[in-house]
This record gives C-alpha cells, sequence and structure tokens, in this order.
C-alpha cells in the first residue's frame, strides 16, 4: 500500500508501504515501486542503487524476523532516508547482528537463499547514514539515508 | 544519420486508434491522439512489440529490398541462422545459400559463422576476467536499446563486442574487395533478418561508428522469391561453415550455449528480459557469469520479419543442426579481440527521467501525483496513455487534458446534470415559476 503526501511549500516527498510479513514474494515491493520513482526523479544511478539495495535489504529482515512492518520514505533533492519501522521481537545484541554471516532466520528461510547474515552488514555498506534503535520484545527501528548530489 | 530513426514505423491510414500497441509498449512510447497512435520517437527501442500486437497492421517495421541490389557491382547475402528454420523438410543448410546465390547475391556469409567467433571472443573474455560479472549479451539490439533507456547502472555490463551480423559484413565485406578488386562502395552487404531492431542497429548503431552492412532485408518478404530460387536449384555447391554453436544462435539460448559454462541464464520476452534486468540492477544473480537476453519469444526465431512461426523454425533448426560439427569457426578467423571490441561505450539515455534537476522532477512528481490521485487507476487505456499515471503526466506535461479520461469526462458530465436538475429545483416559486396563461389577457383584477 502506497500513500502520498507533499508538504506545501517544501520540496520534500513522504512514502509510506506497509511490508507484508508473510508472503516473500511481495517483500521488496516497495524498494521495487521506490527505485522506479527515484529513477523518475533523476537520481544517479549510484544512489539509487544503494538506497533500493538497503531498503530492500531492510524490508527482507522485516519480512523473516518481525512479521512485517512499515517504511516511510522521505525523498530531499540531496538525500534520501528510510526509515523501518516493526513490532517485531528486536535484537537482543545489535554489534552481533551486525557481523557478517551472523543470522537467526531458521531453516526454512534459509531454504529459499535468505538469512545469510548479510542483511545488516549490508545495509551499512550502501548508507551513508545508519541508525539502529531496538528494544527486545517491543520492535525495531532502522533509519537508513543516502546522500545525493 | 537520423538519431531518431526507427525501423517502427505507423500507417495512420490504417491505425483506428484502439489500445492494443499502447498497453503493449515496454517503455509506454506511444500514445493514442486525434484518434491515432503516436510514437514518442526518442522512447522506442525497435523491439516490435506493437507491430506484433496490431490487428490492424497499422504498425509496419521498415526494412529495405531487393532492389537495391541494383545499386552496387557486387552483392553479398548475410543469412541470420533463422532463415534456415523457415523451410518445411530442409535437411542442408546449403540450399537455402545456393538459393540466395541465384535469387541475385554473388556471395553469401553466413552470420552463424560470425556468431562462433563472437562465442570464442566471449569465452575469452569471460576466462581473462576483466569484465564486471555478469555479462549481459549485446547480441539482441532492441535488449542493448531497453537497457540504454531504462537501465543505467547495466549499461557497463553489456558485452562491448560487435554483433555477429557486424562482424560477417566486415569479413565478407574484406573477402570480397580481396577477390573483386572493386572499391567498397561498389559492393553492397545484406543482411537477411528477422529482426526489425537490425534495422535501426544498422542506421543508427551503437557501439561502433558505422555500420557495414548497406541494407537489411526480411525473411519473410524475401521468403516466396527464394523458396522459388531453391526449388529450381540444378547443382548445390557447398557453401556452409558453420556448426550446431552458430546455428543455435538463432534461438533463445543458444548464444549462452556456445560459452561452453553452465553458469548462465537465458531470458526471452521483452517482460521476462524486463524483470531479470530489474534482478541484475539490484545486484541479485551476482553468482552468474553471463545473462542471454532476447526481446522476442524463443529468441531470433521469434522475431516480426520471420515467416514460419518461431517456435517450428526452433523444431526444424534443431533437426537441422543434428549432425553439424560443434563449432567451424574461431576468433583467429577474425583478426584478434581488438578487432571486435566495441569503439564507443553504451551510454545511458535518460529519456525517462522527468526532468534534467532532482528538483524540477520532484516538483511535477508531485503534480502528477495529484492529478493521478483523481483518475480511476482503471489503467484501461480509453485516454490513450497507457496507464492512469502516464496521463497524468501528461496533463502535467499539457499534452492532454483532464477530460481524455472517459471516467473523469462521465463524472463531470453527471455533475453538470446535477447542477441543472438543482438549478432547475431552485428556481423562484411564485407566479414567475409556472405562468398562469389563464390569467393572460384575462379579466383586469
Amino acid at each position: 500500500m502506497v500513500f502520498w503526501e507533499r508538504l506545501p511549500g517544501e520540496m520534500t516527498m513522504k512514502l509510506h508501504y506497509e511490508v507484508p510479513g508473510n508472503d516473500f514474494t511481495r517483500a521488496g515491493e516497495a524498494s521495487g515501486e521506490l527505485k522506479l520513482k527515484l529513477k523518475r526523479l533523476g537520481f544517479s544511478s549510484d544512489v539509487i542503487r544503494r538506497m533500493t539495495i538497503a531498503m530492500y535489504e531492510g524490508e527482507i529482515n522485516m519480512a523473516i524476523h518481525a512479521g512485517g512492518g512499515v517504511a516511510d520514505v522521505e525523498i530531499l533533492p540531496d538525500r534520501i532516508t528510510v526509515v523501518l519501522t516493526d513490532n517485531g521481537p528486536g535484537i537482543p545484541d545489535i554489534e552481533q547482528a551486525m557481523k557478517e554471516g551472523w543470522s537467526t532466520a531458521p531453516d526454512n528461510i534459509r531454504s529459499l537463499g535468505f538469512g545469510a547474515g548479510m542483511g545488516l552488514p549490508n545495509i551499512k555498506k550502501y548508507t551513508d547514514m545508519l541508525d539502529i534503535k531496538s528494544v527486545v520484545g517491543e520492535g525495531t527501528s532502522l533509519t537508513m539515508t543516502v546522500l545525493a548530489g | 544519420m537520423d538519431r531518431f530513426f526507427h525501423s517502427v514505423t505507423l500507417n495512420k491510414e490504417l491505425c483506428v486508434g484502439c489500445t492494443n500497441c499502447i498497453k503493449r509498449c515496454p517503455t509506454q512510447a506511444i500514445r493514442v491522439r486525434g484518434g491515432k497512435a503516436q510514437i514518442i520517437s526518442e522512447r522506442c527501442i525497435d523491439c516490435g512489440e506493437c507491430v506484433r500486437v496490431c490487428p490492424h497492421h497499422a504498425k509496419k517495421a521498415r526494412h529495405d529490398s531487393l532492389d537495391m541490389l541494383n545499386n552496387y557491382e557486387y552483392n553479398i547475402a548475410l543469412p541470420a541462422p533463422t532463415l534456415y528454420g523457415q523451410f518445411n523438410r530442409l535437411d542442408d543448410i546449403d540450399f537455402v545459400l545456393n538459393g540466395l546465390k541465384s535469387l541475385g547475391f554473388d556471395d553469401v556469409f553466413e552470420v552463424s559463422r560470425a556468431a562462433e567467433i563472437v562465442s570464442d571472443a566471449t569465452r575469452q573474455l569471460l576466462s581473462d576476467g576483466k569484465l564486471k560479472m555478469p555479462v549481459i549479451s549485446s547480441a539482441c539490439p532492441a535488449v542493448v536499446r531497453l537497457i540504454r533507456v531504462r537501465f543505467p547502472d547495466l549499461c557497463d555490463r553489456v558485452l562491448p563486442m560487435a554483433s555477429p551480423m557486424e562482424i560477417a559484413a566486415r569479413l565478407s565485406r574484406e573477402e570480397a574487395l580481396k577477390k573483386t578488386g572493386l572499391p567498397s562502395e561498389k559492393i553492397g552487404v545484406f543482411f537477411i533478418s528477422p529482426c526489425a531492431a537490425k534495422v535501426t542497429d544498422v542506421r543508427v548503431p551503437i557501439g561502433i561508428e558505422k555500420s557495414n552492412v548497406d541494407g537489411v532485408l526480411s525473411i519473410s518478404d524475401i521468403y516466396p522469391r527464394l523458396v522459388g530460387c531453391m526449388n529450381k536449384l540444378e547443382q548445390v555447391e557447398p557453401i556452409a561453415h558453420t556448426g550446431i554453436i552458430g546455428v543455435g544462435w538463432s534461438s533463445i539460448g543458444g548464444e549462452a550455449a556456445g560459452l561452453l559454462n553452465e553458469n548462465h541464464l537465458a531470458a526471452d520476452g521483452i517482460g521476462n528480459v524486463i524483470k531479470v534486468l530489474e534482478e541484475l540492477e539490484d545486484e541479485k544473480l551476482q553468482e552468474l557469469d553471463f545473462i542471454e537476453l532476447n526481446a522476442c519469444a524463443g529468441g531470433c526465431v521469434g522475431g516480426i520479419f520471420t515467416a514460419e512461426n518461431g517456435y517450428v523454425a526452433r523444431a526444424r533448426i534443431q533437426r537441422l543442426r543434428k549432425y553439424l560439427p560443434v563449432s567451424c569457426n574461431r576468433l583467429d578467423d577474425a583478426g584478434g579481440l581488438n578487432r571486435l571490441q566495441w569503439t564507443r561505450p553504451l551510454e545511458f539515455a535518460p529519456v525517462m527521467t522527468l526532468a534534467d534537476k532532482v528538483e524540477d522532477a520532484m516538483r511535477l512528481m508531485g503534480e502528477i501525483d495529484d492529478i493521478a490521485k483523481g483518475l480511476p487507476k482503471l489503467d484501461c487505456g480509453s485516454c490513450g496513455a497507457p496507464t492512469c499515471r502516464a496521463l497524468a503526466e501528461d496533463i502535467v506535461r499539457g499534452l492532454a487534458r483532464d477530460t481524455d479520461c472517459v471516467f473523469l469526462m462521465r463524472r463531470q458530465i453527471q455533475d453538470i446534470a446535477s447542477q441543472l436538475s438543482q438549478l432547475e429545483g431552485s428556481v423562484p416559486s411564485g407566479d414567475m415559476a409556472e405562468p398562469d396563461l389563464s390569467r393572460r389577457g384575462g379579466k383586469p383584477e
């Protein structure tokens, strides 16, 4: 689901997506849509690639671990910020989770080709700013920014 | 040369303004305006989908005619391997090649020979490891043009190598120069094509300065005369010099199979091609070495210039190549790798971008969104644009009006009608409402 909001007088665009938790074939839809929009807006291909890959990884994480969530995107001419928020189990040890290859994904998820433990490390790698807030039992919020221009 | 030359064109007289082509175009390059289709030139990739789908045959792809042979003293035919699949019960490629000679060509050079050279060169380039992997085939001109307008990030993954057609043209021209002593302009080189995009590719090439091909003839156009010539052949000289790999390029998977490396993917049909390119763009499929993409279903055998159903042609070619050697041509036959490589990089053409500056594009997108919200989201195409969003964009650009949408139009008419009936109900009551005619001219009060 996509909602659009354009703030009057400001050069800001906001998008809101619901990321489904039970349907892997649809996880990644939001980042796919964002990609098309960023292309039409004429952002550089490097910015588009980094933002959409980072967001895709986050979407997949929410689908695997948190039963889905929401994505809020803010587009400005000089930066794009994506906030992914879920009400999942939270991340007990963020430092551990940032390590390449560390994954708590169950076997059935791994058999689909996910759960390689590269999600968060990739998000870190592709974004210019990353902030993770997580409370065990309450949920996780990822704020990722890619600078443009 | 006209930068916006396209093989695909419209016959206005036949176009009835239906929505078949606008819905099918992969780059949303067609609009119906004033009851006729229009092609947005810079977006068209010559894939031929509209030609295929038009029930009124209003979409046509231009090609050259056999009369052009009269312009040259020595003519060479370059048959695409797809040609071999057009004939029932053919068991020897040489019948086709000799048929071409009796049709008026002085020499024949199979494009499949050059395809084997490209296969060999690609194997070498892949093993050198200097290319960005996975490498995307550059053999399908519609796919290369699609990448150029829609996938900026993938431009540097396209195999920077001239097509088998170009290499065949160059090699055969060089042979003819030596053999005849004629100047190059007296030698005519003609590609016998299943593909409309090749016509564009010859006129406005990508990756090379100028094409060595002088004309592109459509298989379906020359087919009846060629069959006539083949039936009258008295003797058949051996010309064919291709193996399984070269002939296999005619259908999807053939080029990839020629790499003798199982680490590849092959996708056909423009919709499937786009899906694969999207995945590649998202850095998936990294484990593969090579991606073969053909805009037409089935590969070149599914091209719009063919005379026979692509799947039938594929089956015939499969049978025909059964007793051929694996390959008969090598990279050395073309004088080495650097003679095959592109001299110009593939550069992204941002024709889908809303504006040059991000700020302007954002403002436009905001306006488009505002208008799109009021549209029915049925994407019916009745307005002449392929989707409601495309109409919204056209409105913002001043190319269409909101009343082009039949649903908005109906709503407006309903609004006007209800305003009218409201107005009627609000006419002042009293004597003015219904003039009492009986009083007119009646007794004075």
